[in-house]
């Protein structure tokens, strides 16, 4: 195997980054220990530029305490639609700097960066200011202090919206719009706001994003949403109409808009005892002919893998969410990490063809989801949707996404249809099922092997009919244009999945701008494998570099194994939790070019 | 309740249906003798004497010898994994609550490896009828002590017995707050019948342990004939009553032991019906 590693040299912001994006966005960290409302005052300064006409990302990151640990706000207010974190910040504004030193590695300052912390606390850690990032100290405290009612984060709101060049309207507006408690309360925090920008305006050499004069309210509509969000609403648009849920981090926000949203539209969530109960609710549910989701990270996956065997063996439709998180075992529970993909893939005993899908940004979070229902309920099969920590956590403003259309389509028999059998190997594969309640054409699900007839049967024929008819329903669909985004030329192409396709999408550009063309290949279906797909796509391509955010380079030695990949493939991979930089991918990529 | 897949609507029994009806064509794996063939004839009686159409029905159940009767009867069966069946069926019942749905399993597959889900179901009171045909063995992997079976009872897999206390259901049943607590045995199919429409007409989690003795591996259950008696008081609305009968019988009291009032877990759509549109709306800029 072809290791590509960090290049030793490489600084901490990376080498790649082209002069002037500085101009075109803006990374700060608002970070503090909680309780200090850097996450309300994160989103308020999100909120604010969306109102501005700005697009961006918000990124929680937060230590193991369940509350009252650090915390940190990382956003990248843009220009234009991103869903990476650029390679270093412009502004750390810290409300107090306890334990603040372990985001370190999180938060690398450029050079150019400014520190801002409250002049009480003290100095930095050294690390932040070791790359030539300065220190700025403003009295924080003493401001909010000053004004009766008022909350610290709000000036911090404030301060950081002014050096990020956030009109002062659009920061009240998004504190008003937001605001559910006492008036009076509202007018002391935005005379905190106030005070804030005041302070921050003071603050020089900050490279400040300019808002155009007309506020530049971008014409196309846009949404603001975090991917686990957007996967509860394109579960629902799809036809999800029951939910099993249990809650575990970093999937539990799926579950929590699901709720409200399943009631609005006749839906129901249940809360089971155990990732055990939930898969089997949902196989149960979706028999009796309702669609059916559950959603979960990598131990959850873990306990289901029996219960989502069933659903193979049983032909029952349903849709497993896995917002990915740094594993084995417990591990990292609130960072991300890809190294679900090879348990998602291969992880059922027997031999057991499954569907597994994943959303190449935020955004698409709701259209892979949508169509995981449709390929679920038409292929009348257990679909894994391979999301991630980084994409479902973080709220990005992003342009409205179109929608696919996507839906439930399951085929049912009619009442008493004459020699119904519920397993008839048909040429598609997929045969016709019987809903609880139509009379006439009852049978018997069942994880046993069975004849087609559904009895129970060990006959060597009878299993190979119903082995050979399970794989033929997922391998001869045709799934469109769907199984993959395909961007750009060139005669090396990157092939990666989850939400480092948005690093990706961001490394490939910068080295555009250079002259430097490669091919962009985001997988959306992972299984089953489609090697004539990847092929024609692969059309020119000289060598692939698999990237992918795991370490034991689950990708590429999936790739080598369902796929001829051209020339010498190679491979970068690293594992959780740090995000993956656009800069760091570039310097790969390039390097990995001259080889 | 769904306008994304159409459902098919439950009709109501159009005449009396009998036991027969509710018979499927397959024969039963079951050893001769055992009693999990009385309990078939007295679910499907039951079945007529609840008159629901076959089709409006759905068994539900777990893997071990018992857990095979989904596919003896001639309602929609659904046979799952071992220890889950509460769980599928909770999922159905609350997806489907035009369905009437039946749960059964043995002691291993629903005392043991489900567990979790019996304590859970009882809690829940979900409207749903649990039966356990329990003979105190592993009888499909031929004769391993569950958790009913007696400490000294002697097997391969523990020379000498286990020498761990056996499980009582009914009181576990009953403190985790099911509604409809019965114990019924085999030998008795027409009062099993009767017990388990019962158990099936009454709201919230019906849990009936139903003594169904295991020929093969436990002949000695044979004796249970003689023992098995009607329980000498009528049920009651007192848990804590039930649960002091019920620790000091000698688990051999047949009938209806406890009748409780609480509200079962809302089944249905709840809130106004709103358009997908509407849950956009709260993304859009």
């Amino acid at each position: 195997m072809k290791v590509i590693s960090r290049p030793e040299s490489q600084s901490r912001t990376g080498t790649a980054s082209p002069a002037g994006e500085a101009a075109t966005s803006i990374s700060i960290a608002l970070a503090g220990s909680g309780g200090s409302g850097v996450m309300t005052a994160g989103n308020l300064l999100l909120d604010a530029a969306a109102k501005a006409g700005l697009y961006g990302l918000m990124v929680r990151t937060s230590g193991p305490q369940i509350r009252g640990g650090e915390a940190a706000a990382l956003l990248r207010l843009a220009r234009r639609q991103t869903e990476s974190l650029d390679d270093g910040f412009d502004l750390l504004l810290a409300i107090d700097w306890q334990n603040i030193n372990r985001f370190a590695d999180e938060i690398p300052m450029r050079a150019s960066g400014v520190l801002v912390g409250d002049s009480d606390e003290g100095e930095p850690p050294e690390v932040f200011l070791e790359g030539g990032a300065r220190f700025v100290s403003l009295p924080l405290k003493k401001i909010a202090k000053a004004i009766p009612g008022s909350w610290i984060n709000m000036v911090a709101l404030g301060v950081s919206g002014a050096l990020a060049g956030i009109p002062a309207e659009a920061l009240e507006e998004a504190l008003r719009a937001s605001w559910k408690r006492a008036e009076t309360a509202l007018q002391a925090n935005l005379q905190a706001l106030r005070a804030g920008i005041e302070a921050g305006a003071q603050i020089e050499g900050v490279p400040r994003m300019t808002i155009g004069a007309a506020g530049a309210a971008p014409a196309a509509p846009r949404w603001l949403l975090s991917g686990n969000e957007g996967t509860g609403f394109g579960a629902v648009r799809g036809g999800i109409r029951f939910v099993a849920a249990y809650p575990i981090t970093p999937a539990t926000e799926v579950l929590e808009w699901l709720a409200p949203a399943l009631t609005k539209v006749g839906g129901t969530l249940l809360q089971a005892e155990d990732e055990l109960a939930s898969i089997n609710m949902i196989v149960g549910a979706s028999y009796g002919g309702v669609p059916s989701l559950t959603a979960t990270a990598g131990p959850g996956l873990a306990l289901m893998t029996e219960g989502i065997g069933l659903a193979v063996g049983a032909e029952v439709p349903v849709v497993v969410v896995d917002v990915m998180r740094g594993g084995p075992s417990t591990g990292i529970p609130a960072k991300s990490e890809q190294s679900d993909l090879s348990f998602a893939v291969s992880g059922l005993h027997g031999d057991a063809p499954r569907l597994v899908v994943a959303p190449t940004s935020i955004a698409d979070c709701v259209a892979t989801t949508q169509w995981a229902v449709e390929l679920a309920e038409t292929l009348q099969s257990p679909a894994i949707v391979l999301s991630d920590q980084f994409m479902g956590q973080s709220r990005a403003i992003v342009e409205r996404p179109a929608d696919p259309g996507f839906s439930a389509k399951r085929l049912v028999v009619e009442a008493n249809a004459p020699d119904f059998k519920r397993y008839r190997d048909t040429p598609s594969g997929v045969s016709p099922m019987a809903i609880p309640g139509t009379p006439g054409v009852v049978y018997t699900a069942d994880g046993l092997e069975k004849n087609e007839g559904g009895i129970p049967s060990s006959q060597a024929r009878d299993h190979m009919t119903q082995l050979e008819k399970r794989q033929r329903k997922l391998a001869q669909y045709d799934y469109g244009r769907w199984w993959a985004d395909i961007e750009g030329e060139g005669d090396a192409a990157i092939i990666t999945f989850g939400s480092v396709t948005g690093v990706a999408r961001e490394a490939l550009s910068r080295l555009a701008a250079r002259g430097v063309t490669v091919k962009l290949v985001a997988l959306r279906l992972l299984a089953p494998a489609l090697p004539e797909k990847l092929e024609q796509a692969l059309e020119g391509v000289r060598r692939v570099l698999v990237v992918e955010q795991n370490h034991s380079a689950q990708l590429f030695r999936y790739l080598r194994a369902m796929y001829d990949l051209p020339g010498k493939p190679a491979s970068f991979h690293r594992p959780g939790p740090l995000p993956m930089r656009p800069g760091e991918l570039a310097d790969v990529i390039l390097e990995w070019r001259q080889q | 309740m769904n306008d994304a897949v159409t459902l098919p609507e439950t009709a109501e029994a159009a005449g009396p249906l009998t036991a027969k009806d509710y018979k499927s064509a397959y024969k039963p794996i079951w050893c001769p003798g055992c009693g999990d063939y009385s309990v078939l004839g007295a679910v499907t009686r039951a079945f007529a004497l609840v008159q629901v159409r076959p089709e409006n029905i759905a068994v539900v159940s777990g893997i071990g010898c018992s857990s095979r009767i989904p596919a003896y009867t001639s309602c929609y069966g659904f046979h799952g994994v071992h220890g889950r069946s509460l769980a599928a069926a909770t999922g159905l019942k609350v997806a489907r609550p035009d369905l009437t749905v039946l749960v059964a399993g043995g002691d291993g597959d629903g005392y043991s490896i489900g567990g979790n889900h019996f304590l859970h179901a009882c809690r829940r009171n979900v409207d749903l009828t649990y039966i356990v045909m329990d003979n105190h063995v592993y009888g499909m992997t031929k004769g391993q002590p569950s958790p009913t079976t007696e400490p000294d009872w002697d097997s391969k897999l523990a020379p000498g017995g286990t020498g761990v206390r056996s499980f009582h259901p009914l009181v576990i049943a009953l403190a985790s707050g099911a509604n409809f607590v019965a114990r019924a045995f085999s030998g008795d199919p027409n009062g099993t019948a009767e017990i388990i429409a019962q158990a099936i007409r009454h709201p919230g989690f019906s849990f009936v342990e139903i003594l169904s003795p295991c020929v093969t591996f436990r002949p000695e259950q044979r004796s249970w004939k003689e023992q098995a008696r009607p329980s000498p008081v009528g049920p009651t609305g007192d848990a804590a009553q039930a649960a002091r009968r019920l620790m000091t019988d000698d688990g051999f009291n047949i009938g209806v032991l406890y009748t409780g009032d609480r509200t079962p877990y809302p089944l249905g759509p709840r809130g106004t019906r709103r358009s997908i549109a509407e849950l956009e709306a709260e993304f859009t800029l």
